[in-house]
């Protein structure tokens, strides 16, 4: 080993401690990148496959009744590669441990060939016996929250009649991947089923004997997907077609590809910005590290060492430290991706997802760090480079602290000698504080806009479930009913308000820009399911037109005023052209809201209801489960607390699980920067120090002249980073907002707070670590050496 | 000793300045360190440069030795040069030629005696083992040992076995026994007259210490960035008998 090679490692054992905190400042970065580039990536591949290995359809066609050899008419159709018709529906699912409905989504299979679309991936058990007509495969998560076996016996409720199957099988598939009751925004193992019956038994059931009431399309390569959704709707309209749609309406595949996106775009604005920040803390800490090294960079040019052997010497440092940091961070981030799809997999039902890292990333992630810490590094190199070595060996000359403004010298009037030298350097060398002000900044905006963020999500939770929602549960009936239901809820012994509400499926439409969702009606003035304006206040329904969510008209591109398109999917499928006329905060989903009956008079069907919202007396909740559970009318009831959970874990879980990843990275980060400013500052200073204790100053006053610096820097990057934080906030909130829930940029003081509480912490931290150096300082070596 | 032709510059001749001076800073603020100075060195000698501080004999000597550029005038190391040389041909000139020994020493915290050493013969053309260099100056025994572990004497004495373990045409020692006591002061001076005596090694001592010049060659005396008087020793004496 060439001994520049060795002076190299004992540098680097030397400075150890600061290596390693600017390393772990780039290996949360690079974990940040590799983690979420990785989970993009496992998701969006597990999907495709998971896609084609069992045939998903790619065009889905629900019709009220047609017979069963339309089925063969929509092949002709150009661009349709497969076809197959099939039975679906709604059942309930009656088990004694639950108190409450359970509502199941019923699926056809063919009773005597494998499904040429929509297969299943068979978990335990077997497949359906045709011969046998009371046999069930069972979704796995949902017979898994209820412990039920093949072999087992389910009660399931159809149009009515209840019937006892055999579930044979555990199945997962991926037109499921995501499962949630309709009206739900997360999923709920345990109160949510998915049921594969044959053909034959389905079409019993259902009353389709000889008839299908959902179409499956695959398509070619070259098909143009809106063409074929016109022929298909062409086809089934006498039928009572319900309008076909493409695979990314699909509600699963949507909600899945809302996750990926989610991801995606966090992944693409949160890492660089963690990165950004790790590579300015690598600037300044890198550059001021090979300022230190200036009279060695002389001496080994005085040697006849060029400019790139020097250059080369000093890259290597950098390069060591940026790459074991990258390299960690990789291993992290794949340690950390795994943990995240152990996370992910408890909501989307994939068979399997592999962590899957993209050579791109790691390389990508080492980069990144490198050419930051290199940036670094070569501009003072350059500037090195650019003094004589006779000049660079000398000490630099003692910076001109003579031109002091008026303020400052008479501020240094009343402080002692240590007091001054405190004021004099942070006031003389701007651009040096100023780097260290902006990097503590930079490490605190990270934490505090984190901070925020997390509370954002709260207040999500919030808003939604004391503001919004202030029912106590929701019920959905099967079909919609006579307002008479809503009364006879009203009449139940512990039932105190019921507000009754129509939801209709609908396809929303601006010009060429459309959303597939619902149109809820709601009393004119509601009670227990409010909309609300950004300042919280309720808004009363109008007669005429429709309120939408703020997501929804952006995603719309609509302004109150202008007119909204309402295809409905129910009923006679009416076209509504309604004005908007206004907009509401709702931070769950993308709801449009009208008044009820101005939505049963559009839809010809006077006085429906399809569900209610109830408040209860919590005393006599069991009593009023169990009646809802006997009531046919009763498709689903939900419990708001149930709810609040359930989306609270799905917060917890996916891409919402980033934020405890990502605020953890933010503190490692601010740490890191704090501690780094302090060791540098007290390597810059050793020599004065070293001075004034020979001076006859005590260990205390002399550490009081490197803290005040530090102090000085620490209070006035505070505001500095609040300000940046308070910015970053809303980038970060964005990121993590998605199709199910937005997240708003809060800033409470308490976020700050904790912000500041961590940059304190960490400035604690390191000055007692420097101070303890500077009290062990050598005195006469310190002052002899001129290293 | 050889007479020199200053208008030929005959190779005798090691370096050979016209009308060099050094200003630094601009305007009213400029200092002068040398103002015109007028210099042939002959190969071979110990030259000691004295004067007070502040009067140019330290700049004359980076100059030289391609660690600082003159303001103007000519210098000429043998038959190139100096003056005109870009960056990367100075580097190379130092690389080959010269060796340096400075008042503080300099050796680099983190590498031992063999290591500081080693980091000039990784990059000379036909350098000495390192082992050989310091034992030359009297330091086999102490090989590996760092900085930290030695004298101020022993460490100036491997700042010497490093400046000569390339086998260089000029040692520039600046101040070598300025921080040093006058027994290790003399042990420092008597291994530079070992290193002129075996090897030829010109060598070029910058010190305000008027005892020095007894062991040298030839005296240039130095004031106000001028030089004032040349004078050649008849006779030299051992620095051991150096008056300190």
């Amino acid at each position: 080993m060439n001994p520049l090679d060795r002076k190299l490692l004992r540098d680097l054992w030397r400075i150890k401690g600061q290596a390693a905190a600017i390393g772990a400042v780039i290996a949360v970065g690079v974990l940040l990148l590799v983690m979420m580039t990785g989970l993009v990536r496992s998701l969006d591949e597990t999907r495709q496959a998971y896609y084609e290995r069992y045939r998903l359809a790619e065009v889905f066609a629900p019709v009220t009744r047609a017979p069963e050899n339309v089925i063969g008419d929509l092949p002709a159709i150009p661009g349709v590669a497969a076809t197959e018709g099939r039975v679906a529906g709604y059942a309930l699912v009656d088990l004694d441990s639950v108190d409450l409905p359970i509502q199941a989504r019923i699926v056809s299979l063919p009773d005597f060939e494998a499904p040429r679309l929509n297969d299943i991936f068979l978990i335990a058990g077997r497949r359906l016996d045709p011969a046998n007509r009371d046999e069930i495969l069972l979704l796995k998560s949902f017979a898994d929250a209820h412990d039920i076996r093949p072999g087992d016996a389910l009660r399931v409720t159809i149009r009515g009649a209840q019937r006892a199957f055999s579930v044979v099988g555990l199945v997962q598939a991926p037109e499921f991947l995501y499962v949630t009751a309709p009206g739900e925004l997360a999923p709920d193992d345990e109160r949510y089923a998915v049921i594969w019956m044959s053909r034959a038994t389905a079409g019993a059931a259902f009353d389709m004997e000889g008839a299908f009431n959902e179409a499956l399309l695959s398509l070619t390569r070259d098909a143009r997907e809106p063409a074929v959704l016109e022929a298909v709707d062409r086809i089934l309209e006498p039928y009572g077609g319900l309008g076909a749609y493409g695979r990314e309406d699909h509600l699963s595949d949507r909600y899945v590809s809302e996750e990926i996106n989610g991801l995606r775009a966090t992944s693409a604005i949160i890492p660089p910005l963690f990165l950004a920040v790790a590579a300015f803390l690598l600037y300044i800490v890198i550059s001021r590290m090979v300022q230190a090294e200036r009279e060695q960079i002389g001496l080994m040019k005085a040697f006849g060492y060029t400019d790139l052997e020097v250059g080369a010497h000093y890259f290597k440092l950098i390069l060591f430290i940026a790459v074991s940091g990258a390299i960690l961070g990789c291993l992290a981030g794949i340690a950390a991706g795994r943990a995240m799809v152990v996370l992910y997999l408890q909501f989307y039902k994939f068979p399997f997802l592999l962590f899957e890292l993209r050579s791109s990333s790691f390389v990508l992630g080492i980069l990144v760090s490198v050419c930051a810490a290199s940036a670094g590094g070569l501009l003072v190199l350059r500037r090195v480079f650019a003094l004589t070595p006779a000049v660079a060996m000398r000490p630099p000359a003692p910076a001109d602290y003579s031109r002091t403004g008026g303020v400052v010298r008479k501020l240094t009037r009343i402080l002692d000698q240590p007091g001054r030298m405190v004021v004099r350097r942070v006031t003389r060398q701007p651009a040096l504080m100023g780097g260290a002000v902006l990097g503590i900044g930079a490490g605190m905006a990270l934490a505090a806009a984190m901070t925020s963020v997390m509370s954002g999500f709260d207040r999500t939770i919030d808003v939604n479930f004391n503001v919004i929602d202030r029912s106590d549960l929701t019920v959905s009936f099967t079909d919609p009913k006579s307002d008479k239901t809503i009364l006879e809820l009203q009449r139940l012994p512990g039932v105190i308000e019921v507000e009754p509400v129509r939801n209709v499926s609908a396809v929303l439409r601006n010009g060429l820009r459309t959303h597939r969702g619902a149109v809820e009606g709601r009393i004119a003035t509601p009670r227990l399911n409010r909309a609300v304006t950004s300042e919280m206040d309720a808004i009363d329904m109008r007669e005429e037109g429709v309120i939408l969510s703020t997501s929804l008209a952006d995603k719309l591109q609509i302004r109150p005023g202008e007119t909204l398109t309402v295809e409905v999917r129910e009923g006679r499928q009416p076209v509504l052209e309604l004005p908007v006329f206004g907009t509401t905060e709702s931070l769950l989903g993308s709801p449009a809201y009208m008044q009820i009956d101005a939505l049963n008079r559009a839809l010809r069907e006077p006085d429906r209801v399809s569900g209610a919202a109830l408040r209860i007396d919590s005393a006599r909740s069991d009593e009023i489960y169990r009646t809802l559970k006997d009531m046919p009318a009763v498709a689903s009831v939900s419990l708001k607390d149930e709810t609040r959970e359930s989306l609270q874990e799905l917060m917890d879980s996916g891409a919402g699980a980033m934020r405890y990843v990502m605020a953890g990275i933010a503190f490692v980060i601010t740490f890191g920067i704090v501690y780094n400013s302090a060791r540098i500052a007290q390597a810059e200073r050793e020599r004065d120090l070293a001075s004034l204790r020979v001076l006859g100053f005590t260990k205390g006053e002399a550490a009081f002249v490197l803290l005040g610096e530090l102090a000085v820097v620490m209070f006035v990057a505070l505001p500095v980073g609040a300000l940046l934080g308070y910015a970053l906030s809303f980038g970060i909130a964005a990121g993590f907002s998605s199709d199910l829930y937005q997240i708003p940029a809060t800033f409470g003081r308490s976020d700050f707070g904790t912000a500041v509480l961590a940059v304190l912490a960490a400035s604690v931290a390191s000055g007692w670590l420097v101070k303890r150096d500077v009290d062990r300082l050598e005195l006469v070596s310190a002052l002899k050496a001129r290293e | 000793m050889t007479n020199v032709d200053p208008t030929t510059g005959s190779l005798a001749c090691v370096y050979r300045t016209e009308g060099l001076t050094k200003v630094y800073g601009e305007g009213p603020a400029a200092v002068h360190a040398l103002r015109g100075v007028d210099l042939a060195l002959p190969g071979g000698e110990i030259v000691v440069l004295l004067g007070p501080s502040g009067s140019g004999k330290s700049t004359l000597l980076n100059i030289i030795g391609g660690l600082d550029r003159g303001t103007d005038g000519t210098i000429w190391f043998r038959d190139q040069e100096l003056s005109a040389m870009s960056d990367a041909e100075l580097t190379h000139y130092r690389r080959d030629n010269v060796g340096f020994v400075f008042q503080f020493y300099n050796l680099m915290p983190s590498l031992t005696a063999r290591e500081n050493v080693e980091l000039v013969t990784e990059i000379a053309k036909d350098p000495m083992e390192p082992e050989e260099a310091l034992a030359l100056v009297g330091l086999h025994a102490r090989l590996d040992h760092f900085p930290a572990q030695l004298s101020g004497g022993e460490q100036q004495r491997v700042a010497i076995a490093r400046a000569v373990a390339k086998r260089p045409r000029v040692l520039f020692c600046d101040e070598p026994t300025g921080a040093l006591d006058s027994t290790t002061g003399r042990a420092v001076l008597k291994v530079l007259k070992g290193v002129n005596e075996t090897l030829g090694t010109t060598v070029l001592i910058v010190t305000h210490a008027a005892a020095t010049a007894g062991m040298a060659h030839r005296v240039i005396h130095f004031a106000d960035g001028k030089i004032r008087k040349i004078r050649e020793n008849e006779t030299r004496l051992d620095p051991d008998k150096i008056d300190w």
